[in-house]
């Protein structure tokens, strides 16, 4: 089995979203961890806080946020084990931000 | 990695009920007139809590955390304002130490509750329209979305939004204090706030709304406020007591008036023995205690109302002759089609239909109340029933089920409908 990385990118932003709203999202979030370590594949997840920096070109213009133009955040990531990367995918379905305004970036961890 | 016990963990509604503390916490400190900016805290502790408990786990204690969270930010606002305000670094340096101070005061628990008494009273402001007052005190003293809050009111979010915006540009623009007041303005506004959590209340139990889950919380946020104002040493007033006795009796039954079809069942056929006995002690608990005052409020003959149906060991043991004259004691208080018309079904219970056909008719207004509300239908449908009159009984039956909304309540006139239909058919 390998490992694979889900990258969690969201709009930063929720002003409609209710307190209600929020913690039932937190909970589908911990449903959905609570499967992936009961199949045993889940590896790991850290959050990111939402500031970031890009380094770009010779000159090393130190720009604001990555996603600062479409207002995108990191959220975090996780770590989870699958055979294949269409499998890896297959379980990033799962992400309940995906309905939404959330997206998934499934890649491979490459051993070194 | 450790195993993750969050799910346990996590209460039910948690966000929804720390956001209602913390939001009188916060506009004690920024005033209530920055009620946004509290709001906007509280918004941000969440979105905190979501993104790192979701990756990680819940904190031992989500409540602390969050105010944690909420106070740190507070602190973050209330210093940048003062190095704003003062040029000279020493002297922002002092008023620093002494936010902190006085932060940390307010932070206090026994702070907590009275913030969220001032915040109840600033919402029921006397000079705000009374359904501005129903949805801003649902969305900050309680922590209801817009969408939930329009759910329960059966209105447009557009509606609810306009009017908590109205609410808060008139307390910005009129100074609103957060205060609990003294004296005789002590009790014209717990006038108002009384009216309030009864409203409150009366939306979350009726039954023509649609999210069961969302309709009991109203009536436990109606109840929580309400038991907030009974044990505060100086606001407490008999009145208080009687609302609170008046939400137990209501609330004991909640549990048997609709079957796990969702068909609604009348207090004639509920199951006595499945009312909450522990929420009916506790409303005679607080009917006592509300008979200390001089004055005999609706709240007082509402309860003893309530009270006397829960005292009756089944339907037709109820003691109609007492309620009858209860009923008329409150419509000498409160004259309203309302109260008239349940008279009416009393009076028809103690053996005189026809008379309570009579009333129904004699109310102010009627023809247009049959045009517009369901209720007066049905019971007018109700009471022909009784009288034999079949036919009078499916013309308003179909009126009525013309007008509701609700799908239980469809549900239950036509079945009243076919049944008239069976006996006028054999």
């Amino acid at each position: 089995m390998k490992d694979f990385m889900f990258i969690f990118r969201n709009t930063t932003d929720r002003p409609s979203a209710t307190p209600e709203e929020m913690q039932s999202n937190m909970q589908l979030w911990f449903a959905w961890v609570e499967k992936l370590k009961n199949q045993g594949i889940y590896v790991a997840g850290e959050p990111l806080t939402p500031a970031g920096k890009v380094l770009k070109g010779k000159q090393t213009v130190i720009t604001d946020g990555p996603f600062a133009e479409s207002k995108e955040v990191v959220g975090g990531f996780f770590i989870i084990k699958a055979d294949t990367i269409e499998q890896a995918a297959e379980l990033a379905k799962d992400c309940p931000d995906l309905p939404g305004s959330g997206t998934v970036e499934v890649r491979e961890v490459m051993k070194m | 990695m450790q195993e993750d016990p969050s799910n346990e963990i996590l209460v039910d509604h948690l966000f929804r009920h720390e956001a209602g503390k913390m939001i009188a916490v916060l506009t004690r400190l920024f005033g209530m007139h920055n009620l946004s900016m509290a709001e906007d805290v509280v918004q941000d502790a969440f979105l905190k809590a979501t993104q790192t408990w979701k990756f990680k786990t819940v904190p031992d204690n989500p409540s602390a955390w969050l105010m944690q969270v909420a106070k740190n930010k507070a602190l973050d606002i209330l210093r940048r304002k003062n190095v704003a305000d003062h040029y000279s670094l020493e002297l922002s340096t002092q008023l620093q130490e002494a936010t902190g101070n006085y932060v940390d005061q307010v932070f206090l628990d026994t702070e907590i509750e009275d913030s969220q008494l001032q915040l109840i009273f600033a919402c029921c402001h006397p000079s705000l329209k009374e359904e501005d007052k129903v949805a801003l005190t649902l969305k900050t003293v309680s922590g209801f979305g817009v969408k939930e809050i329009a759910n329960a009111l059966l209105t447009q979010e557009e509606t609810i939004q306009k009017r908590i915006y109205r609410a808060k540009q008139f307390i910005q623009q009129n100074n609103i204090e957060l205060e609990i007041p003294t004296g005789k303005a002590l009790q014209q506004r717990l006038d108002t706030v009384h009216t309030v959590l009864y409203l409150i209340f009366n939306e979350g139990y009726n039954a023509s709304k649609s999210d069961e889950l969302i309709r009991k919380d109203i009536c436990a946020e109606a109840m929580r406020l309400c038991l907030l104002l009974c044990e505060h040493k100086t606001v407490t007033h008999p009145a208080s007591f009687a609302l609170l006795a008046l939400m137990c009796f209501q609330a004991s039954r909640f549990e048997s008036r609709l079957d796990k079809n969702n068909t609604i069942i009348l207090l004639q056929q509920q199951d006595r023995s499945s009312w909450n006995r522990e929420l009916i002690d506790r409303g005679y608990y607080y009917l006592n205690k509300s008979s200390s005052g001089e004055n005999i409020t609706v709240y007082h003959i509402e309860s003893a109302i309530a009270a006397e149906h829960c005292l009756a060991k089944n339907f037709a043991s109820t003691n109609f002759t007492r309620l009858l004259h209860l009923y008329n004691m409150l419509y000498q208080m409160k004259p309203t089609p309302i109260v008239q018309m349940n008279k009416a079904i009393v009076l028809s219970y103690t053996g005189k239909t026809k008379e309570a056909i009579e009333l129904m008719r004699s109310i102010e207004g009627i023809e247009l109340l049959l045009k517009t509300q369901y209720m007066f239908n049905a019971v007018l449908g109700e009471l022909h029933i009784r009288n034999n009159q079949s036919q009078q009984a499916t013309d308003y039956l179909e009126k009525a089920l013309q007008l509701t909304q609700s799908d239980a309540e469809k549900k239950l006139l036509k079945e009243k409908i076919n049944t008239l239909r069976s006996i006028q058919w054999s």
